[in-house]
């Protein structure tokens, strides 16, 4: 006999309603393959393409408490917003963010990466450059290669000196979709 | 040096006992009650889960913990008998006791359902889920020598009847 599924969706629902969760998360679907999207009480904390949440569950307990339970009410206004973005009703992204366990220089590079504007492409030399570090090219790839929120904060629509994509987290295939999904010039 | 092991995300937790702590509250209470036992349960382990250390004893800490909301309901009932014989009639053609449940639950659980609660807990406990009597005494919230003796002698009272 396993748990009704009425009575599991009511635990669930209950947890968030008393506070209980430290993080909240569901799977979503979309046309780059199915996401992972995490939120806690302070804002979108993760959107991961491996929708295999064994090991990105222990990451999110460990960064943000262990009680991390799968349910849709935390992430419902991500999981809307993502669906605009792909449907290309939506080009900004109004989400709190959650950053707490991302590194200050970290944070400093995807803050400057959230100006970056939605069809339009930057070099990992000059988001250096505009950080005030124009020679740490290659930690800001390394950062933005860690970016624990893609799409939502937009590393996709940074790429090589040459205009070549170089790489992606997510896979080239999903950054060159995700840029001619919104018509940038590659 | 020992090295425990982390607590896992709350979600693997409640996937690994969801299922059985529900069959076993249904045992205990019946269908109907054992639903809002089962969420009491596990709000209390959820509201309990930031504090675990370590990931040692998961299993016995939440049995302890549906045994304690169980019992604290059958307290709190004015007339337990009855409620817990007619739900129980109303779920036993609808595939309790099958499937996974552990081999010697289905007869036990059956026999067990008319012992005195603390006695049916850790009947069901020691024989249905295979828990030690230290994990049982913490799921009555007794001694371990009590813990015994109520697996004991509910073993006893099920002989006499079955005689």
């Amino acid at each position: 006999m396993t748990v009704p599924a009425e009575l599991d969706r009511r635990f669930r629902e209950s947890a968030v309603a008393e506070g209980l969760v430290d993080v909240g998360y569901d799977l979503a679907d979309s046309p780059i393959g199915l996401l992972l999207v995490a939120a806690t009480d302070q804002g979108v904390c993760r959107v991961a393409f491996d929708p295999e949440p064994e090991r990105e569950l222990a990451t999110l307990a460990r960064a943000f408490g262990t009680r991390v339970l799968r349910t849709p009410k935390p992430v419902e206004v991500v999981r809307r917003q993502l669906h605009e973005y792909f449907e290309g009703r939506r080009r900004a992204f109004e989400l709190d963010l959650d950053l707490r366990a991302t590194p200050a220089f970290q944070q400093l590079v995807l803050h400057e990466l959230a100006r970056v504007r939605y069809g339009e492409v930057d070099t990992y030399g000059g988001l250096a450059a505009k950080i005030g570090k124009p020679r740490a090219a290659r930690a800001v790839g390394g950062a933005l290669n860690r970016n624990p929120v893609p799409i939502v904060l937009p590393c996709h629509r940074i790429v090589g000196a040459s205009g070549s994509l170089v790489g992606y987290g997510g896979g080239l295939e999903r950054k060159r979709a995700l840029l001619e999904l919104e018509g940038a010039a590659i | 040096m020992m090295q425990s092991m982390a607590v896992p995300p709350f979600e693997r937790f409640y996937e690994a006992h969801g299922a059985e702590i529900f069959r076993y509250l249904v045992r205990l209470l019946g269908r109907q009650a054992a639903e809002d036992a089962f969420q009491e349960t596990f709000l209390r382990a959820l509201r309990a889960y930031a504090d675990l250390r370590h990931a040692e004893h998961l299993r016995a800490w939440v049995f302890t913990i549906a045994t304690r909301v169980a019992l604290d309901e059958h307290r709190r009932r004015r007339s337990p008998k009855t409620q817990v014989t007619d739900c129980y009639l109303e779920e036993n053609g609808s595939g309790l006791a099958t499937g996974d449940d552990p081999p010697a639950y289905a007869e036990l659980a059956e026999l067990a359902d008319n012992l005195p609660h603390t006695e049916r807990a850790a009947v069901v406990l020691r024989y249905g889920y295979d828990l030690p009597y230290a994990d049982i005494a913490a799921a009555l919230g007794s001694s371990e020598d009590a813990a015994r003796q109520a697996t004991s002698s509910g073993v006893r009272r099920l002989r006499r009847r079955m005689t």
